[in-house]
């Protein structure tokens, strides 16, 4: 037994050693973290910055919005990613940088016979006023009001454009695009909301004052439920850095962002 | 009214292997649930290619190393802390208020949700000391949150070791140090390798603590330096983000195979140990 | 000695932590608004967790209900009820459970097992009921492997002699086996138990995460993890330390829960 904790302790030690030489290699290398939202994205256009350039090893993670502010603030990440309509307040010493739109869609089960809504009908569906499909030209069923995490980019972008949202108690919280549209997707009573790049034929997307959340739509300014995405550096991005975000707003960058489902930044 | 103990008897064996045919009925739906939903998706490439597309298409390489990488590496820090304070609190100290408060402490420790490990680990090891999301961090953070599972069980398991045993072992003119050696810690060993199992088996289940410190790079790690992302983390990512379902079943499909292998392993190795010493 | 001291320290610094971060919460915000508010709105600056707590308490009852009595009748049914190879080849399948991340077993719950309830039992689906259920199912390993182990654990003699004495198969159980395994069984449960109220993710995709005071098992409610887990991610300042605060009543919760189970414990011993 205590043979094997110390060929284990061994195996332990020599791999520090290997790591730690490893660390020889040069090649300029930087670290993104925050907005799962935009995780996947940043790594793709990572992928395939650094197939262009070699030199250059960039990782990506994750972690949220907040982790983003916070890691670019401490340096843990050279670049951080937030998706809210309004920096938190202690991100104010942080250089941001629009490099994608993300359209928010209302969402309700494709059972349900409802099809368009106001925003005025949306603001008071989810405070609670309005509580069944009834009053609505649905079904006479209850309403399952289906919301986002406090602090959720997505969430306080749909509450700050909805405007004077009062969250009812009833509201029942998913925490992330996925599990919001597998909780709509099989409760026919349920509305709720998410990133227009995750609409499948599961859900069904419903009109804001008439207009559909689409690409057109919101390029057009008719579709109103839109949030930006940020990058954020601490003072001016340095050589390395700014050659990738350079590389995102670029017409590549913005084309592979727009055909995986994000609007472009411009 | 008084049953006869015979009916009792038959009645509470009917009850209970009801209760456990249940239980395996439960177990084999969410086995073959996930099974069915990912096998399909699961082929050679899918094992030995790198992700590509956001983990849309392409492999799982990377996380599948990475939850063999992090597992062990939380393993090898906790097991001896963890079997050497069980060992402490039960062979070595006489069982006072502090050695009851200690275990006290650890039983509170095991139900603290893993968020706050992650938590801690971010801010201690990935910012305080400079680590930054890596391998190391997330083993020593997974190493912290699993040291309560071990202690308690190699406690139990050491605990139930008869003492006559040990008077054996010391009438012989063993020290205690041997005694713990080549008597007790063999005969704890099935209690203690469940608490391994457990341990393990939580570490692979993890997501929040792990994002947080052993972070969810796709990259292929080349050292404890680097962050990796173990096959749960890619499970959560991808059905979570709704990036695609197919590879996240995949992905669970192939992480429930693994945790059986590692299982049918460690029972292997465990019954030849315990033949080998009863020959 | 060196080992075990360090174990224990990098145990108590996790405590310290929490606490440094959570406990001067208290004093700013007060406790009795903190443990008896009725509302949570972090953008609003109020911070009440009683909701939380009663929904934590249901939901780990709950899955100890349901998990607690499958799983000891289980480690008792493999152990003394059939042969022993085929407990060599169920316990290993049963802590497979314990490694199926606990996404996969929220995701189950919200495709599966919340539709069934929303359409047999009414409500939302996603509730107390749906998360005791999936907790339950989680703790089985916990408490299955660790009870087996106990109640293996038991010298063969012990059995012997209560059949020896004229008692049936399943008196020798009850009156012998058991109560000399009884502290491995405790110990299953209260790291099950531990297990359960700490459980976030699964949690928190099945419960619904109304912050409201639950009235009935088919209510969505919120429990004080799934609160912590929900908002970590993005709050800072006062509603950072809140929920920092929320893991202080956790710890507290848990404590409380330990120490009704160890004297459970000690007072069964003075009995026996």
């Amino acid at each position: 037994m205590l043979r094997q904790w110390m060929s284990w302790a061994g195996v332990l030690f020599l791999a520090g050693v290997l790591a730690v030489a490893g660390c020889g290699k040069q090649r300029a290398a930087f670290t993104m973290a925050g907005s799962t939202a935009f995780q996947p994205f940043a790594e793709k256009l990572a992928d395939q910055y650094m197939a262009a350039h070699p030199d250059v090893s960039i990782t990506v993670q994750g972690g949220g919005s907040a982790v983003g502010v916070q890691a670019a603030l401490s340096g843990a990440a050279q670049i951080g990613m937030a998706d809210l309509v309004t920096l938190p307040p202690e991100a104010s010493p942080l250089k941001s940088l629009v490099v994608a739109r993300d359209g928010i869609a209302i969402v309700v089960s494709p059972k349900n016979p409802v099809t368009q809504l106001t925003l005025d009908q949306v603001r008071r569906i989810f405070n609670g006023e309005i509580r069944t499909w009834k009053e609505l030209g649905g079904d006479d069923h209850p309403i399952a009001v289906v919301s986002r995490e406090a602090g959720s980019g997505t969430r306080s972008s749909f509450e700050q454009i909805v405007g004077k949202v009062k969250l009812t108690p009833e509201a029942i919280i998913q925490d992330s695009n996925g599990t919001i549209r597998e909780t709509v997707a099989n409760d026919v009573n349920a509305i709720g909301y998410l990133s227009h790049g995750l609409l499948n034929d599961r859900i069904k997307a419903v009109e804001v004052d008439g207009y559909l959340c689409t690409e057109e739509s919101i390029m057009a300014g008719h579709y109103r439920l839109v949030r930006p995405i940020f990058l954020l550096t601490r003072g001016e991005p340095g050589a390395t850095s700014k050659g990738f975000l350079d590389y995102i707003l670029s017409e590549e960058g913005q084309s592979m962002i727009h055909s995986n489902g994000l609007i472009r930044a411009k | 009214m008084r049953v006869p103990p015979k009916y009792a008897q038959v009645l509470a064996v009917a009850l209970l292997g009801a209760a456990t045919l249940l239980t395996l009925v439960v177990l084999v739906f969410i086995i073959v649930f996930v099974l069915t939903k990912g096998l399909p998706t699961v082929n050679a490439a899918f094992l030995f290619t790198v992700p590509r597309d956001m983990g849309r298409s392409g492999g799982i390489l990377p996380t599948l190393i990475g939850t063999v990488l992090l597992p062990l590496l939380a393993l090898v820090i906790a097991l001896p802390l963890g079997v050497g304070t069980a060992v402490y609190l039960t062979e070595y100290t006489r069982e006072s208020r502090v050695t009851r408060m200690l275990s006290f402490g650890a039983d509170c420790l095991a139900g603290i949700p893993s968020i706050i490990f992650g938590l801690f680990g971010f801010i201690f090891f990935v910012v305080m000391l400079h680590m930054g999301w890596c391998l190391l961090a997330g083993g020593l953070t997974l190493a912290i949150m699993i040291l309560p599972t071990i202690i308690r069980t190699s406690e139990e398991a050491i605990r139930a070791v008869p003492n006559a045993y040990r008077e054996v072992s010391f009438s012989l003119g063993a020290t205690r140090w041997e005694t713990v050696l080549k008597v007790v810690l063999p005969n704890a060993l099935p209690g203690i390798v469940t608490g391994i199992m457990l341990g393990i088996a939580r570490c692979i289940g993890e997501t929040a603590a792990v994002i947080f410190t052993a972070g969810s790079s796709l990259r292929m790690p080349t050292s404890v330096f680097d962050s990796v992302r173990t096959m749960s983390v890619h499970f959560y990512i991808l059905a979570r983000e709704g990036i695609s379902s197919e590879n996240a079943y995949g992905t669970a499909a192939v992480l429930v195979i693994s945790v059986l292998a590692v299982n049918l392993v460690a029972y292997g190795l465990m019954h030849r140990f315990i033949s080998r010493r009863t020959r | 000695m060196l080992v075990a001291f360090s174990a224990l320290a990098s145990l108590l610094l996790i405590a310290v932590f929490i606490l440094k971060e959570g406990v001067p919460f208290f004093f700013k915000y007060g406790l009795g608004h903190f443990l008896f508010g009725l509302t949570w709105d972090p953008q609003a600056g109020q911070f009440g967790i009683y909701p939380m707590i009663v929904a934590s308490l249901w939901v780990t009852l709950g899955a100890m209900a349901i998990g607690a009595p499958l799983g000891i009748a289980g480690a008792i049914f493999l152990n003394e009820f059939v042969p022993r190879s085929v407990l060599r080849v169920v316990k290993p399948t049963i802590e497979l459970l314990a490694g199926i991340p606990s996404v996969v077993y929220g995701f189950l719950g919200v495709m599966v097992l919340a539709p069934f309830i929303r359409a047999h039992l009414g409500g939302p689906g996603l509730s107390i009921l749906a998360a005791s259920v999936i907790l339950g199912i989680m703790v089985l390993p916990t408490v299955i492997s660790i009870s087996t182990d106990a109640i293996g654990a038991v010298p063969n003699s012990y059995r012997e002699g209560a059949l020896a004495l004229g008692a049936t198969r399943w008196q020798s159980v009850t009156l012998v086996t058991v109560k000399a395994a009884r502290s491995g069984i405790i110990a299953s449960i209260i790291l099950a138990m531990g297990r359960a109220l700490g459980e976030t993710m699964a949690v928190i995709m099945v419960v619904g995460n109304a912050v409201k005071v639950p009235h009935s098992a088919l209510d969505s409610a919120r429990t004080l993890t799934a609160n912590i887990a929900l908002e970590m991610g993005y709050a800072t300042g006062l509603h950072r330390e809140a929920l920092f605060a929320t893991g202080v009543v956790l710890f507290v919760v848990i404590m409380l829960l330990n120490a009704m189970a160890t004297s459970a414990i000690k007072a069964g011993g003075r009995r026996a």
